[in-house]
């Protein structure tokens, strides 16, 4: 894949030149054209995004306020909160579906959905994906995941409540919890599309980012970004077809009497029939998915931080080689290391020996990715834009989330921290806030491309940043130590023990700086609407950035380019490039774009 | 008082917010450029940049301050030790590359922060560099896999060595149920299918398994301190997770098939009872109780520190109160508990 292939195709004539007239329909809801279908993606992900936000907000105040009358339950809650106090069964539920919106259709379809989409045909110079058609398919069946998801949340008995690892037989017996009816029903059919929708996707970026690269753009001269792309499109590619089959074979359990997770089973008085079956063996299926999906969720992250930081520090990123090996090491050992979540579920010790080993190799590519971003901000000359804070925002969560990994991944420790808060504490850390940040960092600084150059109000984003950055940090740095404490996740309340007593004073701090990061999120959403009709306009290259997207037209139309395709004759990284008088190779200008030819006698400074 | 905090926080959102469409009306009349970071931008937000920095250290140094005595007491069993080693040295190594690497990120921010005229230093790559931080992950993680595993090998290798003595953990939506061998110290033979709740055979026991006839089968814990626990865990529901956090002990319970963990208890009951941390805690703990019952709340009784077997495995509706009582006691104090049991063997027999 790294050979250095020229498909360029010549003859683009047919693609522009004549426009069919679009109508409302065509050119904002059944777009083909990448750039609305990432927006449409953006749009979507952010309101699953705000319930999601929601969601965690009523459950972090029952944990701070446990069995109070809190008068927002009630009107949220309706009958799962007579008088404001809530019910046990709906904060299991509210738990599981803020897990699942905030892993899938938030971090998965929202972040990888949005950016591959609009970036891969721009950053590869590209007129639209591979298969337009596909693409619309996929989000299209994105969103109808999504509806159902919501949907799940009015079904009578409540939606699914088996935590977001749907874990049989919980989620495989309507009569273990109300959740796991119409509720659990209804999850894994939007799951199931979702999944389908998500293979649509990945499939047309990989074949994008393979043949409709444009004249010059080599695989070693693609911006960090698309290489994180296709790594995560092929991932999943690799897993998500398991948790089809997993979500498939729970249905036939559940609903046609097969017994493939259930075995030996005595519930409510009388001997179920199922004989043979192993949950764990859904474990083993859910994990092969479940964490390749962290890293699909953060590697797309990384390849926009990687990116977004180097335009801002006005310096090539450094050790661009290393980091397209760390990706690679990365995707390739997040599929074998599944295991790390099952070392006390009763699999072979044996086997949770290797998964050890594997586990904690992982974190050698991600501490020379955390080590070259670093050195990528020495000696530059940072622009400290939104976009740029929230790169270094994501450096900084990385590190203290990914560090805690050392101890969760190490089979011994791992026994007495799994499942406790500890561990909720290391995962949003690491994948959660870190994640979200590069979707920041994404939105603000593509989002003048997104929006015809509109750009958005940067106080606003500073606002934004500074508030979610230190309430990050104060939400989930105390988390450990409930976790250390010995406090299990998923607990309605922590009153029945009296040895937690004395942490509900931690709880509370958390749920406040919850409540203050949530409403700084107010702030994002206000101004990412208003910048969509208001935003003050810049030039064409807002950032002064090599990459191709910003040498197309600001004005949206289907094809990206008039004219013909810009070749390129370098890579995406030749910031303060100089000569060897240490003049910068286009005078004036801290940035040579991908599309100038080299000068003569110009070197290539990096390998 | 509840109502209040929340009216109180959505009017703060409020004028938050009202106050930043000020902001950004304000904006709306700069140069055309305005929202790319300025010089301004950068020299103050450079300056945040050194004070989160602070910010990350001093929340660190407040939850250490404030917060480590909410940790676990020392383990009361005998890998526990070792585990609370490992932990801790795998701390100090976190803790160390925390303190460098952000301070290194966010010095580095403030430092470097954009300036007019200011030239970036074009540094793509540096072999020897990255071969450094390549190299000593590597020789670190090396060390801390082969002690993961060496310990890791040692806790899961369950055997017979030492008389052990056999209880199987039995889970059920929502509560605990412990076995014991009996006077053979063998678990008779047992089955969901074979569970008779007429007879009160609630955990399935094969009756005409004669290993089965003299097991005792109790609601509360009792563990001989010092004699190795090899216990047998079953479900006979959903997945339940045994987890016992002050022996530094857990493993799933999963319906269909029996799951083991082994330790060996070192620290009785009356002797954790005078650590002084967790005189300490309980002190803390009462205090706060005492409050509850001075405002009448419910579950505010003073509260005596007890181990405790807690379920760590989402299983449903009163996953939040899976719990069971664990008693460590001296060998004479166990077996004096143990004879005043009911065998499986009596109990049918007192149901005929």
């Amino acid at each position: 894949m790294s050979g250095t292939g020229h498909e360029h195709e010549d003859d683009h004539s047919h693609d522009h030149g004549h426009h069919h007239k679009e109508t409302f329909v065509t050119k904002y809801i059944f777009s083909q054209d990448h750039k609305m279908i990432s927006k449409q993606y953006l749009i979507t992900g952010l309101i699953m995004g705000f319930i999601g936000i929601a969601m965690s907000l009523m459950f972090r105040m029952q944990l701070a306020w446990p069995g109070k009358e809190i008068p927002v339950f009630e009107a949220l809650l309706g009958k799962w909160a007579p008088d404001g106090v809530m019910d046990a069964d709906i904060y299991l539920a509210l738990v599981t579906i803020h897990g699942t919106i905030m892993v899938f259709f938030v971090l998965t379809a929202g972040l990888s959905g949005t950016f591959s989409n609009l970036l891969i045909p721009l950053q590869c110079g590209a007129r639209d994906m591979a298969s337009g058609f596909l693409n619309m398919l996929s989000y299209w069946m994105f969103f109808l995941s999504s509806v159902i998801m919501t949907l799940s949340l009015f079904v009578e008995a409540g939606p699914a409540a088996a935590g977001w690892t749907v874990y049989p037989p919980l989620s495989a017996l309507p009569m273990s919890q109300p959740g796991s009816g119409m509720g659990m029903t209804l999850w894994l059919v939007s799951m199931a599309i979702f999944i389908a929708s998500s293979l649509l996707g990945s499939l047309n970026y990989i074949v994008t980012v393979i043949n409709l690269r444009t004249k010059g753009m080599s695989m070693t001269r693609l911006p960090l970004t698309i290489w994180a792309f296709l790594v995560t499109a092929v991932i999943g590619v690799i897993s998500f077809p398991v948790l089809l089959s997993a979500a498939l074979l729970l249905i036939m359990d559940r609903s046609f009497g097969t017994s493939f997770f259930l075995s030996d089973i005595f519930i409510q008085g009388e001997v179920l029939h199922y004989q043979g079956g192993s949950p764990v063996l859904f474990e083993h299926l859910f994990w092969f998915l479940g964490h390749p999906e962290v890293y699909i969720v953060i590697l797309p992250a990384m390849g926009m931080v990687s990116e977004v930081m180097s335009v801002n520090a006005r310096k090539p990123i450094f050790g661009y080689r290393a980091m397209i090996a760390s990706i690679l090491a990365i995707a390739f050992l997040s599929t074998i290391v599944w295991g790390h979540h099952m070392f006390i579920s009763g699999m072979n010790p044996f086997l949770g020996s290797v998964f050890t080993f594997t586990t904690l190799l992982i974190a050698i590519p991600s501490a020379v990715k955390a080590f070259n971003w670093i050195t990528t901000l020495w000696k530059g000359n940072l622009q400290l834009n939104a976009g740029m804070l929230f790169s270094i925002g994501m450096v900084s969560t990385f590190i203290t989330g990914g560090l805690t990994g050392i101890i969760l991944g190490d089979s011994t420790l791992d026994i007495n921290v799994h499942d406790t808060y500890f561990v909720v504490a290391h995962f949003h850390l690491v994948m959660g806030i870190s994640a979200l940040y590069g979707l920041f960092a994404g939105v603000y600084h593509w989002f003048p491309k997104m929006f015809q150059g509109r750009m958005m109000n940067k106080n606003l984003g500073y606002v934004h940043f500074w508030i979610t950055a230190v309430g990050s940090y104060g939400i989930f740095f105390p988390m450990h130590f409930v976790g250390m404490a010995g406090v299990p996740r998923r607990y309605y309340e922590n009153t029945a023990f009296p040895m937690f007593d004395e942490l509900t004073d931690v709880q509370v701090l958390m749920t406040v700086f919850a409540l203050i990061t949530a409403a700084a999120q107010l702030v994002f959403a206000y101004n990412f609407i208003v910048s969509i009709f208001y935003g003050k306009r810049g030039p064409q290259n807002p950032w002064q950035a090599n990459t191709l997207e910003w040498t197309a037209p600001q004005e949206h139309f289907h094809g990206n380019w008039h004219g013909a395709i810009p070749e390129v004759h370098r890579w995406a990284y030749d910031y303060s490039k100089t000569d060897d008088n240490g003049e910068y190779i286009i005078p004036g200008q801290d940035f040579v774009p991908q599309t100038v030819p080299m000068k003569e006698g110009e070197e290539e400074l990096h390998h | 008082m509840t109502t209040l905090l929340i009216i109180a926080v959505l009017v703060l959102v409020a004028v938050a917010i009202w106050q930043m469409t000020k902001i950004f009306e304000l904006s709306q009349l700069k140069t055309e450029y305005a929202e790319v970071a300025s010089e301004r931008d950068n020299r103050y937000n450079g300056y945040l940049m050194f004070a989160f920095l602070i910010f990350i250290y001093g929340i660190t140094i407040f939850s250490f301050w404030k917060y480590t005595k909410v940790l676990l007491p020392e383990a009361s069993s005998a890998h526990g030790g070792d585990y609370d080693y490992l932990m801790l040295i795998s701390f100090v190594i976190i803790f160390i590359v925390q303190t460098i690497t952000q301070a290194l990120l966010h010095y580095f921010a403030y430092k470097y922060r954009g300036e007019k005229g200011k030239k970036a230093l074009f540094y793509a790559d540096n072999d020897r560099l990255e071969f450094i931080w390549t190299i000593i992950p590597v020789i670190v993680l090396a060390g801390l896999i082969l002690w993961g595993l060496y310990s890791w090998t040692n806790i899961m290798d369950i055997n017979d060595e030492d008389d052990p003595l056999n209880v199987e953990l039995y889970a059920q939506q929502f509560n605990w149920t412990a076995r014991y061998g009996g006077a053979d110290n063998v678990l008779g033979g047992a089955n969901v299918r074979r569970i008779d709740i007429d007879k009160a055979n609630v955990l399935g026991l094969d009756e005409a398994d004669p290993n089965g006839s003299d097991d005792v089968i109790v609601k509360e814990l009792h563990l001989p301190v010092g004699r190795k626990v090899n216990f047998k865990f079953r479900s006979q529901d959903v997945l339940h997770s045994a987890y016992m956090p002050h022996f530094r002990a857990q493993m799933n319970c999963v319906p269909g098939m029996t799951t083991e963990f082994s330790f060996t208890p070192t620290i009785t009951t009356e002797q954790i009872r005078l650590n002084p941390d967790v005189i300490d805690k309980v002190k803390r703990t009462n205090k706060i109780r005492a409050e509850k019952a001075a405002n009448g709340e419910p579950n505010s009784d003073p509260w005596e520190y007890d181990y405790i077997l807690l379920c760590n495995k989402i299983c449903g509706k009163s996953h939040y109160n899976m719990q069971m009582k664990i008693i460590v006691e001296t060998e004479e104090e166990y077996n004096e508990w143990m004879a005043t049991q009911q065998t499986f063997q009596q109990t049918m027999a007192s149901m005929q």
